[in-house]
């Protein structure tokens, strides 16, 4: 019998996040193996162009609903889509990426199709068909090997842990359209607004970032405006140093993240944390600057390909885990770092 | 009782979690955090803020709800010292090896069996097994609306049954209105968590809480979908670090450029 994979695209108005596609591709490969069929599920509000999108990016079939009530990200009519796309094709697996999204929206489907979901995988085995899904747990210290004995069985990827298949513009197929019979009375949410935030890159899935710990404040060099009392005299230096992190990202189009130590600190804002209790990421270039290595920090970067620390204590744990370690100050080593960057990457 | 003007009736569910500092082994497929202390979950401290908060500001009771083995009370007793009014443990020996979706029918079930609801909170997601599944699931059992990784509540309106809330996604904030009741999960963002206070850690050292068993909710055992068959350390892969040398910033930052480039990483 043939296996279906169906992968669910996630996007914000049209936009979709790139973990999509690395699902997408997973499914594919794994359709080739199997002998089966690559379904993406496309649904919002004017998403024709993602459709397209998906047959290059390895679609066979897509299904797509696209109505107005689908057009922000309210999970319950969302799920209640997914729900009826699997009851109408019968899956044997349902790929979704681990974003805010698709792991809110794995996990409401999962209840309506007694049904489990295996969260944010590295790693994944189907050999003869049987589906065993690899996973970090308690922080990345220990590995979970799980299976699921009901179908459709439901998994999240982790971003970046799959490789995104190479798109093909030649790539088409066909389209089925999902009846939308969604009550617009009985969606219990509606979205007020949205606020943005603040445009620099993303650290779910960029390729390379820069991280600031503790050490961005430490720089003795600097003499704060006489006017701040010791608080603010630290907020102060911390964001000297930050704007040094910046800038070495802005030359490599990277994201800027920063350790558990350096949020609770308010030196940035937590969005930018990275660790157990932030963000995990897997880029494959890791600045991290002024960080000691934490095993809370540890935990949410060290499957980066490539690691990089600068931090003036030699024994810092961090060394422990860089490919190339630099002991110094970050203040005196970013700005020439970031000026030989430059320098090379204008060629 | 009814209850008055705007007063909220918040349940908030908390986790026992060994603590993130732990080293964890596995031995003969047995997962272990040694002599590491347990603690409550820390995402779920942002949680009980915000339950504490809203219940002060408009008045109204928290109930702390914890689901887990038998004496596994580390996570209630915290939640209680922080100032939730009453708790509930929920432990029952055939629960053993629960997935997330017979873990939040248990869930559901305690929270139909305290009743009278607006709200229930939880942190969003766990140290040790990570899954963040539980407040989305146990929503969709109840049929109430799942509002995941809120930093904001904007206004909690139990009269109207109405709540606003400032949700976080990967591109934008995204300013909800919604009905009540409904599960949310409160994100770091929220703000710092209190410290017990001397009194608060006397009062829950002393508080007495029912356990409730599956007979008790009155449900037979759920059926699991999700199993483990092996769980091992991470090895982690053999790193050769190179220290890089230079007698000036100026020429460790020209070699490090130059070991990138040839690490083919740029």
């Amino acid at each position: 019998m043939t296996k279906k994979m169906l992968a669910y695209i996630d996007h914000f108005h049209g936009k979709a996040q790139p973990s999509s596609w690395e699902g997408l591709g997973l499914a594919a490969e794994i359709s080739k193996d199997l002998g089966g069929e690559t379904v993406a599920l496309v649904l919002g509000d004017s998403v024709n162009e993602l459709a397209n999108i998906a047959f290059h990016y390895g679609a066979d079939q897509v299904l797509l609903a696209d109505n107005p009530i689908l057009k922000d990200f309210r999970p319950e009519p969302l799920a209640d889509m997914i729900v009826q796309a699997a009851r109408e094709y019968q899956p044997d697996l349902i790929i979704f990426p681990t974003t805010s999204r698709g792991r809110t929206l794995a996990g409401m489907v999962a209840v309506d199709l007694d049904s489990g979901v295996m969260v944010d995988v590295i790693a994944l085995d189907w050999a003869g068909g049987e589906i065993t899904a690899t996973r970090p747990i308690y922080g990345g210290k220990l590995l979970a090997k799980l299976t699921c004995s009901t179908t459709p069985q439901i998994i999240t990827l982790r971003t970046r842990a799959f490789d995104k298949p190479v798109p093909d513009p030649s790539r088409s197929g066909s389209v089925t359209t999902l009846d939308v019979g969604i009550d617009p009375a009985g969606v219990a949410t509606s979205i007020a607004s949205h606020e943005e935030k603040d445009g620099g890159v993303s650290l779910n899935d960029a390729s390379v970032i820069v991280s600031g710990g503790r050490g961005v404040a430490l720089n003795p060099a600097l003499e704060p405006p006489g006017d701040l009392d010791e608080e603010a005299a630290e907020i102060w230096k911390a964001e000297q140093g930050f704007a040094l992190v910046q800038g070495l990202a802005d030359v490599l189009g990277a994201a800027v993240g920063a350790s558990r130590a350096a949020v609770d600190a308010k030196y940035i804002e937590y969005d930018h944390q990275v660790g157990q209790t932030g963000k995990v990421v897997s880029p494959d270039l890791y600045f991290a600057c002024g960080v000691s290595g934490a095993i809370q920090h540890l935990a949410g970067m060290r499957s980066s390909k490539v690691i990089v620390a600068i931090n003036k204590d030699p024994d810092a744990p961090i060394f422990n885990f860089a490919r190339f370690g630099l002991v110094g100050d970050m203040h005196t080593i970013l700005p020439p770092l970031t000026e030989a960057l430059r320098e090379y990457l204008a060629g | 009782m009814r209850k008055e003007g705007n007063s909220v009736k918040i349940i908030v569910c908390v986790k026992q979690v060994p603590d993130t500092a732990a080293t964890m082994t596995v031995d003969n497929g047995a997962i272990s955090w040694g002599d590491a202390p347990l603690i409550i979950n820390p995402w779920d401290e942002f949680a009980v803020e915000a339950a504490l908060k809203l219940a002060t500001e408009q008045g109204g009771e928290v109930i702390a709800l914890c689901l887990g083995k038998e004496g596994e009370t580390e996570a209630i007793k915290h939640a209680l010292a922080m100032g939730a009014d009453s708790a509930v443990m929920v432990s029952d020996p055939a629960l053993k090896g629960a997935d997330n979706v017979a873990a939040s029918k248990v869930l559901a079930a305690a929270i139909q069996k305290i009743g009278d609801t607006d709200l229930v909170l939880f942190g969003q997601q766990s140290v040790d097994t990570d899954t963040g599944l539980l407040p989305v699931q146990t929503a969709r059992l109840l049929k109430w609306p799942s509002l995941t990784l809120v930093s904001k509540f904007e206004s909690v309106n139990p009269e109207d049954g109405k709540i606003r809330v400032l949700r976080s996604m990967e591109e934008a904030g995204q300013v909800v209105d919604s009905a009540l009741p409904a599960v949310v999960s409160v994100t770091k963002d929220y703000g710092d968590p209190r410290y017990p206070s001397f009194m608060g850690i006397r009062k829950a050292s002393k508080a007495e809480f029912p356990t409730w068993s599956l007979a008790d909710l009155g449900i037979d055992t759920p059926a699991s979908s999700i199993s483990w068959p092996d769980v091992a350390e991470t090895v982690q892969k053999e790193i050769v670090t190179e220290i890089i040398e230079g007698e000036t910033p100026d020429q460790k930052a020209k070699s490090l450029v130059e070991k990138l480039i040839a690490e083919k990483v740029l």
